[in-house]
């Protein structure tokens, strides 16, 4: 019998906090090629096709971007949370309240345009996605409730007013029935970055932005040690004055601002009006892309990419090989296991003991006995 | 008459995977281990479940990979948290992400196949007495098998000695290890006993309740599951109580959707949902009480000196 012991550093080892991001990347590529395999398919032809091919011309790149900047706008807002110890999991449901309300002018308003209306679309998408966050932030710091829980049950809620909202009382009445809204005027469309090279639009620069602004936060800022001092020793932070009830609702309308800004433009942006389901699921990714950042803004934009470039992976490999695009979930699923597993080794060296080895210690301690008794 | 017999038969269907899940993740908790990957294990207990039973043509062979299936799965949430003493909400979470893509990808070839249906039980006779017949003696083998579970989980815990251990370990795991009690071989029991509950929760979802494969059918299920245990105080009658009162809203909006009541169909579907929310609410505000019943090393991980 082999079995797992952990023996504590003396402090958190540098070397593999770096490198646990990469270690968890190659693990997960030969988990990855296993998977292939099993599948039926040459593992290298599919990376191929999952890793370098979907990137390999410049409106490819774009494509990219706009996946990456939801997850990375939304995952600097949760690296914030999650610092401070605090579980908010329902971004989801935050991205869709802030596309709902910033799309209240388009569809409500559509003869109003001009430079404004884009500005007042994106502050009342962070409006919305603060507003639906700050409801488990409420519940937690005034009724002692779990926010893991109340913060996921929101995101199905929102799915369905969003549903409910495309399918009545804002779909499009020229629209032949389907569930959806008008399509946004020309002021209301986030631009693109350079529309001769790509669908890119300034939802990345936004996500670039607050990646940058955060890490200012996190690194240079009080506010940002409070999170810190908080998230690792509440009693500390108590002492230091810091308030938890005033952290829970900092972390949960920063984070829901952020998101709903995400939510927001990637409607105005990529997509150009509201439909049923306007997220693959970027909530939830956006915390594997969290985790795999290390916590870091600059961290969380190079994972962002990465977990952008598992969902381009995903449509091209159901496109060229006929296999689901679930994969790219699979993939994302199986990083985050392997990076929680590799931090591990931050903490602790792991030590194999087998059997044979025990005994060893026990005949050591065999002997050890008389001598014992002797120096007595 | 037939109409109440009948609700209520389609409530006791509609509680009995939250019951088990709940149930399994109870004793998980009472261990002193959080796992928030219920969804996850619950919805490979579906697919697996199905799969099995599609493949075979015998829902028993299905229903026993369901419950190999969860189990199964909840063996990488140990093996993370336990031996690797990783975060436990961060790791559940992952489990659930996994078990969302993994169960979509190997159920692909399944979406719209005819599934089989586990037969209900029909004793002679008195299957056919009017009104608690049906009750009784007519319903699917799983509704009997959550209800014998409840109530030997309920034994287990509070009438065994090795239930006191358990619950000892949930409470404090440095006080248990320092008297030689065997922390992490109990986690990992209780874990992998959690994970197979979710697996039959799940199956049961595959095989009884909808008997198809639909993507993400478990539906939050396995959220509302671990709500529940909160609900419940970690207590394994309350979780009953509670498991049916679930079951209650979902077949009420179902049926309230049914009766074609004029209000969006979308805001009864969010019932369960928001009902879970308010339960929350109600049960937590009172926060010594909270404390008190919460097992109180739950989430924390430990990795014993030696």
């Amino acid at each position: 019998m082999m079995r797992l012991e952990l023996v504590k550093r003396p402090q958190r080892s540098a070397l593999f906090s770096a490198l646990s991001p990469f270690i968890a990347f190659a693990l997960t590529i030969i988990a990855g090629a296993i998977l292939f395999a099993l599948l039926g398919v040459n593992p290298l032809t599919a990376f191929r096709i999952y890793f370098i091919e979907p990137i390999s011309q410049v409106w490819q790149l774009h494509e990219l971007a706009i996946k990456a900047a939801p997850l990375i706008l939304i995952a600097v807002g949760l690296s914030v949370c999650y610092k401070a110890n605090i579980w908010n999991i329902g971004a989801e449901g935050q991205f869709i309240f802030g596309a709902i309300f910033g799309s209240a002018i388009p569809v409500l308003f559509p003869q109003f345009e001009g430079p404004l209306v884009l500005p007042l679309m994106l502050l009342l998408g962070m409006v919305g996605g603060a507003a639906y966050a700050a409801i488990p932030a409420f519940l937690k710091t005034r009724f002692n409730t779990n926010e893991i829980l109340t913060s996921l049950m929101l995101v199905y809620v929102a799915q369905l007013f969003l549903d409910w909202l495309v399918r009545g009382p804002w779909r499009d009445p020229q629209g032949h029935g389907f569930p959806q809204t008008i399509q946004f005027g020309d002021s209301a469309v986030l631009p693109e970055l350079m529309p001769d090279a790509g669908r890119a639009n300034w939802g990345f620069v936004f996500a670039l932005v607050a990646a940058v602004l955060i890490w200012i936060l996190m690194g240079r800022m009080l506010k940002g040690f409070e999170v810190r001092v908080l998230g690792s020793s509440p009693r500390a932070g108590r002492f230091a004055g810091f308030g938890l009830s005033r952290m829970v609702f900092f972390a949960f309308l920063l984070s829901g601002a952020l998101a709903g800004l995400a939510g927001i433009s990637e409607v105005s942006g990529a997509i150009g009006q509201l439909q049923p389901v306007i997220s693959p699921g970027y909530g939830f990714t956006a915390i594997i892309v969290a985790f795999l950042g290390r916590l870091n803004p600059l961290g969380i934009i190079a994972a962002g990419l990465v977990l952008a470039l598992t969902y381009l992976g995903g449509e091209a490999v159901q496109s060229a090989l006929g296999i689901s695009d679930k994969v790219a979930r699979v993939f994302q699923g199986m990083l985050l296991f392997f990076v929680l597993g590799c931090d591990t080794l931050i903490h602790y060296r792991i030590r194999l003991i087998g059997l044979a080895l025990t005994e060893q210690e026990g005949a050591a301690k065999l002997d050890a006995a008389p001598k014992l008794k002797e120096a007595r | 008459m037939d109409i109440t017999v009948n609700i209520l038969l389609t409530i006791a269907t509609a509680a009995t995977p939250l019951l088990i899940a709940a149930i399994g993740e109870l004793v998980v908790e009472r261990s002193g281990v959080l796992n928030l990957g219920v969804e996850g294990m619950m919805i490979m207990g579906a697919v697996g479940g199905f799969g099995a039973g599609y493949l075979t043509g015998s829902p028993w062979i299905g229903l026993l990979a369901a419950i190999a299936m969860g189990a199964l799965f909840s063996l990488l949430f140990a093996v993370m948290t336990l031996s690797l003493a990783t975060n436990q909400v961060a790791t559940g979470l992952s489990l659930t992400l996994l078990g969302l893509g993994l169960s979509g990808m190997i159920g692909t070839s399944f979406v719209g196949q005819p599934g089989v249906r586990l037969p209900n039980l029909d004793i002679p006779g008195l299957s056919a007495i009017p009104v608690v017949g049906k009750l009784l003696f007519g319903q699917d083998p799983v509704f009997y098998i959550s209800i014998v579970l409840t109530a030997a989980v309920m034994w287990f815990l509070f009438k065994t000695r090795t239930g006191l251990t358990l619950r000892s370990i949930g409470d404090s795991h440095t006080s248990a290890h320092a008297l030689g009690i065997k922390v992490i071989r109990y986690r990992y029991l209780s874990v992998i006993f959690g994970g197979a509950c979710a697996g039959l929760a799940g199956g049961h979802l595959s095989l009884v309740y909808t008997p198809q494969w639909v993507e993400n059918m478990t539906a939050g299920r396995g959220w509302i599951a671990l709500a529940l245990v909160v609900f419940a105080s970690w207590r394994p009658w309350r979780v009953l109580a509670g498991a049916y009162i679930f079951g209650a809203v979902w077949i009420g909006q179902l049926h309230a959707q049914a009766f074609g009541i004029p209000v969006p169909s979308q805001m009864l579907s969010s019932l369960p949902y928001l009902a879970t929310v308010v339960v929350l609410v109600l049960i937590s505000r009172n926060k010594r009480l909270t404390m008190m019943n919460t097992p109180a090393s739950l989430g924390q991980p430990f990795v014993p000196d030696r």
